[in-house]
């Protein structure tokens, strides 16, 4: 690859930004460590999808109309 | 796995809640908001430092581009140092809240993800191909661009973060004052019908310029705490005495864009959620000529009448009004809060009826009057699942502090930047003539680095006023918290809420700790060497 090429001086830019940073090697372990919490720690075992959990691929909009319905307040006409 | 799940379980059993979704102490409902609030609250404290010391180092550079003096290079590389730090750990706090969308908040997720998720997607889209492809040259292409390449670069890096605000804030634009869309029975969802109509929504172009301008307010109150910091240990003197000059004014224009962009937002407010205005004054009983409440007991005569309508006797609803029904100024008629709650729960039945009968084969004829019955009292469905009237009602101490608290300490930020710039260029000069502001009584140095957390504070009420304020909805009218939250029980959200705020805790403590040991530091990075070196980060 050409030394003079827009390619390659995009990737001198990165590996020799990469290289010499100081401050900036403390700011990107925190970086990963907080990813790795929110991806693998947080997402796997405490948000999962509630409605693929809960239903079939097709079946959302049956189950969020029955949860709605059930959470319709009663009929003033009737209270 | 087995420790994981051994310490949820702990957890759960030492947490003092009680109850699933629908008793005990805190419900779910509870502490899936707090979660929510708790994570909007910390992404918030990283976002406007992003956007308001991002404004700032641009203009540094700018200074170093034009003059050429490498002071003002070492300068911009100082402040990019700590926009540097703020960005880093404001890095994907963001995603939480998606997250909690999907398991908290199915119902809500389904019902308007077709329209929520398309600007949540762009901003991702937008951060991740201008930020952090421009923040990259910014930081490490000092010696390997061109300086105006460069400094494009810089300003590219601030604009990328303004266009994501700009997406996210539609986005909850259209949570407060949903347009451009349409409800869709057969699947459940509000489909997009005008992705113009969500974007260029009045409300969210008034909500992104009152949300930005605020943004720079804390920026520049930043810029200036930190320099006053400087100043009290007689530390890079020029550094600070320069960089002030630049956080004053640009603190002064942000105070005076945001109360104007405030003021739109208010007429916004009381146009589109007229119930969160009339908590936000606690005004119960409303009328013609209202005046602002500064406290209880003290307020400024007509001046709210205005605010909300730009007519120093323009009617104001309150919140007995808006619960009993009222007609306005044209004639029109605002229904009750019985009206709407009957009309609500005759909307969801005709829902239920479409879908029975769609499902059991019924004829186009039966269908079509179904659906024609559904669609004219569509507006009002959220209000179905209203049970008591008491529930339209937001949080009216919250709102109304939280609001003093914004425009409160606003004000005193119009004023403070004010006289800072006047001491900065010793204005008027018999005033001043006898002061230098790079050796005042440490008392002045120290006000403005209090300042710094009070910005922090009155930019979160300002949030607060928006979000307690749209109680009971997550979508106006459309569908209050009750029926946006999952089926979950209370134990489960509780964990990861405490989960978070010591995660959060942590977090913070480490970004505090980073930020302060870099602004001890100082302004570091030597000159470049003729060999061209000198990388920002040293």
């Amino acid at each position: 690859m050409h030394p003079n090429s827009f390619i390659y001086r995009a990737f001198r830019l990165y590996y020799d930004g990469f290289r010499s940073m100081t401050l900036g090697r403390t700011l990107w372990l925190v970086i990963a460590v907080k990813v790795f919490i929110i991806f693998f720690v947080l997402k796997l075992f405490f948000f999962p999808n509630f409605l693929r959990q809960h239903t079939e691929k097709g079946g959302e909009a049956e189950f969020v109309a029955t949860e709605l319905n059930k959470r319709a307040a009663p009929t003033l006409g009737g209270e | 796995m087995i420790t994981v799940a051994s310490l949820i379980t702990l957890l759960q059993t030492a947490l003092p809640v009680e109850g699933e979704q629908g008793g005990g102490l805190f419900t779910a409902i509870d502490w899936a908001r707090a979660q929510f609030a708790l994570t909007a609250i910390y992404h918030w404290l990283f976002v406007p430092l992003t956007l308001g010391l991002g404004l700032i180092m641009a203009i540094m550079e700018t200074k170093y581009y034009r003059t050429g003096d490498l002071f003002w290079r070492r300068t911009a590389q100082f402040w990019q140092r700590l926009f540097g730090i703020n960005f880093a750990m404001g890095v994907a706090t963001g995603i939480i809240l998606e997250f909690e969308f999907g398991t908290n908040w199915s119902n809500y997720s389904w019902f308007v993800g077709d329209i929520f998720g398309a600007p949540l997607a762009i901003e991702g889209i937008v951060a991740f191909f201008m930020e952090s492809t421009f923040v990259a040259v910014m930081y490490f292409g000092w010696e390997k661009v061109s300086r105006g390449f460069h400094l494009a670069s810089t300003w590219l890096t601030w604009l990328g973060a303004t266009i994501s605000a700009w997406w996210i804030l539609v986005a909850n634009a259209w949570m407060q004052h949903p347009v451009g869309c349409d409800f869709n029975p057969d699947t459940m969802r509000n489909e997009m019908t005008s992705f113009l109509d969500v974007a260029l929504s009045p409300f969210a172009v008034g909500k992104f310029c009152h949300t930005v301008t605020s943004a720079w307010i804390v920026g520049a109150v930043f810029c200036v705490a930190v320099c006053s910091w400087y100043l009290l240990k007689k530390r890079e003197t020029k550094l600070a005495l320069e960089s002030i000059k630049i956080g004053a004014a640009t603190g002064l224009l942000a105070t005076i864009l945001a109360a104007a962009t405030g003021h739109k937002s208010a007429q916004d407010v009381a146009a589109m959620q007229p119930m969160k205005l009339a908590a936000m004054e606690a005004l119960y009983d409303g009328g013609t000529g209202q005046g602002l409440k500064l406290i209880e007991g003290i307020e400024v005569p007509y001046a709210l009448s205005f605010m909300a309508t730009n007519d120093f006797n323009g009617f104001v609803p309150g919140i007995n009004d808006l619960l009993r029904g009222y007609t306005r100024e044209d004639g029109t008629v605002e229904p009750s809060a019985k009206e709407k709650m009957e009309r609500g729960r005759q909307a969801i039945a005709d829902l239920a009826a479409y879908r029975k009968a769609k499902a059991e084969g019924a004829d186009e004829e039966t269908l079509s009057s179904q659906l024609s019955s559904l669609n004219s009292n569509l507006p009002y469905f959220g209000y179905g699942f209203i049970k008591d009237e008491a529930e339209l009602v937001p949080p009216v101490a919250v709102n109304f502090w939280a609001f003093r608290v914004m425009v409160g300490f606003g004000s005193l930020f119009v004023l403070f930047f004010v006289v800072l710039l006047a001491a900065i260029y010793r204005f008027p000069k018999a005033l001043w003539k006898d002061h230098d502001i790079a050796s005042l009584p440490a008392w002045h140095y120290w006000l403005a680095i209090l300042l710094l957390p009070c910005a922090y504070i009155t930019s979160e009420s300002g949030w607060l006023v928006a979000e307690f304020g749209r109680q009971p909805w997550t979508i106006q009218d459309m569908l209050p918290v009750g029926a946006s939250i999952s089926n979950i029980g209370s134990s489960a959200v509780a964990t990861t809420f405490w989960l978070f705020l010591v995660l959060f805790t942590v977090l913070l403590a480490v970004e505090i700790n980073i930020m302060l040991k870099q602004i001890k530091k100082g302004s570091l990075t030597p000159d470049p060497s003729p060999k061209g070196e000198g990388s920002s980060f040293q």
